[in-house]
C-alpha cells in the first residue's frame, strides 16, 4: 500500500534552492575575480600538477578582464549567500531538525560502512533515521564550510577592521587559501551530490521539491507505525489511505 | 496533512493527493526557476549608470556597493590598525603595477610643490623640504591590491594627521571627502575623510629608508593602509577638500568607490 512520508519541510526545500543559484553566482564571481591574481596551484616537490586555472577554463567561461563587474557581484550576492544560510540554521535548530542532521557519535564509524555499501563493496548498510551517517556529516559540513566561507571572506574583505578574524585564520594569505579552497570543496560536493541523487532516484529527488516521498507498506505493520510514530517524533507524518 | 476535496467533501485516494502535491509543488519550483532566471537576465543585462563621479557599473550593482560601503563604514575606526612588521620583513623589490597619471617625461620633481586648495583661488604651496621638517613617521605593512597580490612594504614620511594641523587645515576636515591628483591631473583619489584622518595614512617621501623613485612616485605619493592600492595614488599635485565625492580614477571605471579594507 502506498504511503506519503513527509520527508522534507518548506524551509528546507526553499532554502536549499535558493541556495543554488546564489552559491553559482559568488563561485563565478569570485572566479572573475580570483583571475586577476590566480597563483594557486598544487605543486609538490617543485612539480606543478595543476594550476587553478588552465586558460581553456578561462576562456569557455569568459573570465579575463573582469575584476570590476566580479566584485560587484560578488559583494552583493554575499548578503544573500549569508542571509539564506542563518535562515537555514536558525530554521534547523528551533524546529529540532539538527537532531536528523548533526552527527552522531556513531556517525563516523558508521559512514565508512555507508561508503563500503555505496560503493557495492559491502552488502548492507548500517540502520539509518532520515540520514544516514555519511549524510549526516557532509550536510554538517557543508554548513560549516558556509560559515568558513562567509567568514574567511570577511577577513579577506576587511582585513584592517576585522583584523581579529584575519588574525583567526592566520593572516590575509591564509584566509585567501582558506576561502579559495572552501570553494573547490564545494564543487566536490556538488559533484558527489549529484551522482548520489541520480542514484536515489526519483521518489528522492521529488522529495526535495515537494517535501514527501512514497514508502509502501504492509496496512496492518503501518497502522502499529503510524501510531508509534505519532507518539515518537513530530519529525514524521504518514497519512494512510 | 488531511486534504479534503471541497466539491463532496469525499477524501482524495493517496494517488490523487500524490498527483495534486506533485503537481503544485513541481509548478511552484518551475515558476521560480523561470522567475530567477528571470530576475538574473534584468540584473546582468542592467544598464550602466550615467559617466559621472562614478562610471563603468551597471546601475543597480552601483546602488548596491553604495549601500554595502554604508553598512562597512559603521565598523571604520581609528582603533583598527593594520597589522605592522618588523623592517627586515619589507620587501626589497617593491611591486610597480601601473604608472597612470606619472607619465610625463618632462616632469621635474626639482621644481614641484605641493597644492593645497583652502578655499576658491586660495592655495597654500608647499615644497618637499618643508614636509621633511615635519615629524617623518614609518610603517611597515601589507600592502593590499585590490587585484588580489599583496606584499609587506616599508614607507616613511608625514602622517596626514600631522600635516593637517601643522597647516592649520582642521577646518577643511570636516568636509567629508579629500581628494588628491597627480600633476598632470590623469589620476585622481577620492577618499572619505575618515580614512585619510586614519593615524597610519602617511604622505610618504621615502621606501626603504631612501627617497622615492620616479616609479614609486616621487617626490611624494599616498600611502593608506586602510585602503587598497588603487586608492595609494603616486605622486600627489594637488590635494582638495570638499562635501561631494572628487573625481576617482578606478571609480570611473567600475570599482568601489569607497575600496576601503
Amino acid at each position: 500500500m502506498k504511503v506519503i512520508k513527509e520527508k522534507h519541510s518548506l524551509a528546507m526545500r526553499w532554502t536549499h534552492w535558493v541556495n543554488f543559484p546564489i552559491l553559482t553566482i559568488m563561485i563565478w564571481s569570485g572566479m572573475l575575480i580570483y583571475w586577476a591574481n590566480d597563483t594557486y596551484t598544487i605543486t609538490i616537490f617543485d612539480h606543478t600538477f595543476y594550476h587553478f586555472f588552465p586558460e581553456s577554463i578561462y576562456t569557455f567561461f569568459n573570465i579575463p578582464y573582469r575584476l570590476a563587474e566580479g566584485m560587484a557581484f560578488h559583494f552583493l550576492f554575499m548578503w544573500f549567500f549569508t542571509l539564506n544560510g542563518i535562515f537555514y540554521v536558525l530554521y534547523t535548530i528551533f524546529s529540532g531538525e539538527w537532531r536528523n542532521l548533526v552527527p552522531q557519535k556513531k556517525s563516523f564509524k558508521e559512514a565508512w560502512l555507508v561508503l563500503l555499501h555505496d560503493l557495492h563493496i559491502r552488502k548492507t548498510a548500517p540502520p539509518q533515521d532520515k540520514y544516514n551517517a555519511a549524510q549526516r556529516i557532509a550536510y554538517t559540513a557543508i554548513i560549516v564550510m558556509g560559515f568558513g566561507s562567509v567568514l574567511t571572506g570577511l577577513a579577506v574583505y576587511k582585513p584592517v577592521q576585522f583584523y581579529w578574524l584575519c588574525w583567526f585564520f592566520g593572516g590575509y594569505n591564509l584566509a585567501r587559501i582558506l576561502h579559495f579552497s572552501l570553494t573547490i570543496g564545494y564543487l566536490f560536493f556538488f559533484i558527489i551530490h549529484i551522482v548520489q541523487v541520480i542514484i536515489a532516484g526519483w521518489n528522492n529527488f521529488r522529495s526535495v521539491i515537494s517535501g514527501f516521498e512514497i514508502v509502501i507498506k504492509e496496512p496492518t505493520n503501518v497502522a502499529v507505525l503510524t501510531h508509534e510514530d505519532k507518539n515518537s517524533s513530530g519529525n514524521e507524518n504518514l497519512v494512510i489511505e | 496533512m488531511e486534504i479534503i476535496d471541497p466539491e463532496n467533501k469525499k477524501e482524495l485516494t493517496v494517488d490523487q493527493k500524490i498527483k495534486r502535491r506533485t503537481f503544485f509543488s513541481f509548478a511552484t519550483f518551475f515558476a521560480m526557476s523561470a522567475a530567477t532566471y528571470e530576475g538574473w537576465n534584468w540584473l546582468y543585462s542592467a544598464p550602466d549608470e550615467a559617466n559621472g563621479i562614478t562610471a563603468g557599473s551597471r546601475k543597480p550593482l552601483r546602488a548596491a556597493m553604495n549601500k554595502t560601503e554604508l553598512f562597512f563604514r559603521r565598523f571604520f575606526s581609528d582603533n583598527h590598525l593594520v597589522k605592522t612588521y618588523p623592517k627586515s620583513m619589507a620587501a626589497r623589490n617593491v611591486r610597480i603595477n601601473s604608472n597612470i597619471g606619472n607619465e610625463d617625461e618632462n616632469f621635474n620633481p626639482e621644481n614641484w610643490q605641493l597644492s593645497v586648495v583652502k578655499s576658491k583661488g586660495e592655495v597654500l604651496k608647499i615644497n618637499l623640504e618643508a614636509l621633511k621638517a615635519l615629524p617623518k613617521t614609518e610603517i611597515v605593512f601589507d600592502f593590499k591590491c585590490v587585484e588580489g597580490w599583496d606584499q609587506i612594504q616599508h614607507w616613511a614620511g608625514v602622517r596626514f594627521l600631522d600635516f593637517i594641523k601643522h597647516y592649520k587645515l582642521d577646518d577643511l576636515t570636516s568636509m567629508q571627502y579629500v581628494g588628491l591628483e597627480t600633476p598632470n591631473g590623469e589620476y585622481q583619489v577620492g577618499l572619505d575623510i575618515e580614512s585619510a584622518l586614519h593615524p597610519q595614512t602617511i604622505l610618504a617621501y621615502e621606501m626603504n629608508d631612501a627617497p622615492l623613485q620616479t616609479a614609486h612616485g616621487a617626490p611624494l605619493r599616498l600611502i593608506i593602509p586602510v585602503k587598497y592600492g588603487i586608492k595609494n595614488l603616486k605622486c600627489i599635485g594637488k590635494i582638495t577638500f570638499s562635501n561631494q565625492r572628487p573625481r576617482d580614477y578606478w571609480a570611473e571605471r567600475g570599482y568601489d568607490y569607497y575600496s576601503g579594507l
